[in-house]
């Protein structure tokens, strides 16, 4: 199977292509538009601000490239907040894959979240194995509502979308790769598509 | 709901953990990678990593184990000690660091703080604070505590916060070492008047010890370390008396 990890300069990619590794695959940092369209498997990490990292993945073509793929696509963390209509981090237009506004936490909650929270409502083939309410690794400011496309929610002041889906795009709001041994099953679920 | 998270931390020296390490069951408790994916099996859910050497070779050396601990370790891990500029943070973020945590060399050159969120996030940059209280007043440290500086506690805290800190992880020199319990009246303060997460340190004896900073401490983390490292303290059974007490902890 071929795993390419679309390298566009956003964040901590290591930490991904090591979890992939722990599972017993290797995987490609690329940002080669023939090495992730022949890819099996995709995936599209980012951490960082949004409008800084979406300049990148301009700069790089790939903002034309991710929309049109057609294999399983896993946006993790800003990854799957840049698929989205729009971000208020920076006002920053994104992919538009995902049909939500990405807005800001409220102030009253502590912003960022960091550590582990909740999801539930696991409503896809890559929660297989995983249990309603299992803790995931969270660390961000910007949430997206819930949508007709969310596939698992957490509540942080309100409830939103830690994952969602659009045919062959995925996107989650935690850290997989630092999720334990309920992140690896994610991942691995998302390799198994 | 978001957990309270219970956070381990390993003192390394020339890419070795150093003091207070007494593990009966590992092979090389002197290994950090080995105590790190212990404790990481056991339930932590975070680690940090201060770096106390002071040799040239320091950096090379962190920047290897960061390499190992990512490669082995599926939790998040924060990597202090000797970082004063973005170069500093991009190698170790690049290798697999999830934040890193800056101390002293903030205090020094506030506009780092600055420098580092705008570069890599808030959500990246943990500003450690060492304060002594006083006559009454709650006083910045550098050095583990040793040089006292002008800088007040929650001032200096607001600030960090204002320039871009994602989270401030707090010592108590009054408290650290004396397995007395937390600065319970400090953190409860630093949680009502900032918004960011904090990391109580200094103190952690025993499990109630931290079933009163989650609750009078407000503290969204806790520190420790020798109770952790000496086996004092299992992690599976701190967070099992911490539900029965009703905080929200990873099980």
């Amino acid at each position: 199977m071929k795993i390419a990890i679309i390298n566009y300069g956003a964040g901590n990619i290591q930490s991904i292509r090591f979890a992939i590794e722990r599972l017993g695959y290797d995987a490609l940092l690329t940002n080669n538009v023939d090495e992730i369209k022949s890819a099996d498997k995709v995936i599209f990490p980012g951490v960082g601000e949004a409008s800084s990292a979406m300049k990148m993945l301009q700069a790089s073509g790939l903002d034309k490239i991710v929309p049109t793929l057609t294999q399983p696509v896993l946006g993790i963390c800003l990854g799957m907040q840049l698929m989205c209509n729009h971000t208020e981090e920076g006002d920053t237009t994104g992919l538009g894959i995902f049909d939500v506004n990405v807005k800001r936490f409220d102030n009253m909650v502590k912003v960022p979240q960091i550590g582990w929270n909740q999801i539930k409502g696991l409503g896809s083939k890559i929660f297989n194995n995983v249990k309603e309410n299992a803790y995931m690794y969270l660390v961000h400011s910007y949430y997206a509502p819930i949508t007709k496309e969310t596939i698992a929610s957490t509540e942080y002041g309100v409830e939103y979308s830690t994952a969602l889906q659009k045919d062959n795009f995925y996107g989650v709001q935690f850290h997989p790769e630092k999720s334990s041994t309920d992140g690896a099953m994610i991942l691995e679920n998302f390799l198994n598509l | 709901m978001l957990a309270k998270r219970i956070v381990p931390c390993l003192d390394i020296k020339n890419g070795r953990t150093v003091k207070g390490v007494n593990f009966v069951d590992l092979r090389d408790a002197g290994d950090p990678v080995e105590l790190a994916k212990k404790y990481a099996d056991t339930g932590a859910d975070e680690l940090v990593f201060l770096d106390i050497s002071a040799t040239e070779e320091r950096r090379r050396t962190l920047v290897n184990l960061v390499r190992d601990v990512a490669a082995q370790v599926n939790i998040p891990f924060t990597v202090g000690g000797g970082i004063s500029s973005v170069e500093d943070v991009d190698v170790l973020l690049q290798n697999g660091a999830d934040k890193v945590s800056v101390n002293s060399s903030a205090v020094k050159r506030p506009q780092l703080v600055n420098e580092l969120s705008q570069k890599f996030g808030s959500q990246c940059v943990v500003v450690a604070i060492d304060a002594k209280k006083i006559d009454g007043e709650w006083m910045v440290h550098l050095v583990g505590g040793k040089v006292p500086t002008e800088l007040n506690l929650f001032e200096w805290a607001k600030e960090v916060e204002q320039r871009g800190a994602g989270e401030i992880l707090f010592t108590s020199m009054n408290n650290d070492g004396t397995k007395d319990g937390f600065a319970n009246e400090a953190l409860a303060r630093l949680s009502e008047e900032l918004n960011i997460p904090i990391i109580a340190s200094g103190g952690a004896g025993n499990m109630q010890h931290f079933a009163d900073t989650f609750i009078e401490g407000k503290a969204d983390a806790a520190l420790a370390a020798s109770v952790f490292h000496f086996q004092e303290i299992e992690i599976p059974e701190l967070k099992e008396e911490l539900q029965k007490q009703g905080i929200l902890v990873r099980l």
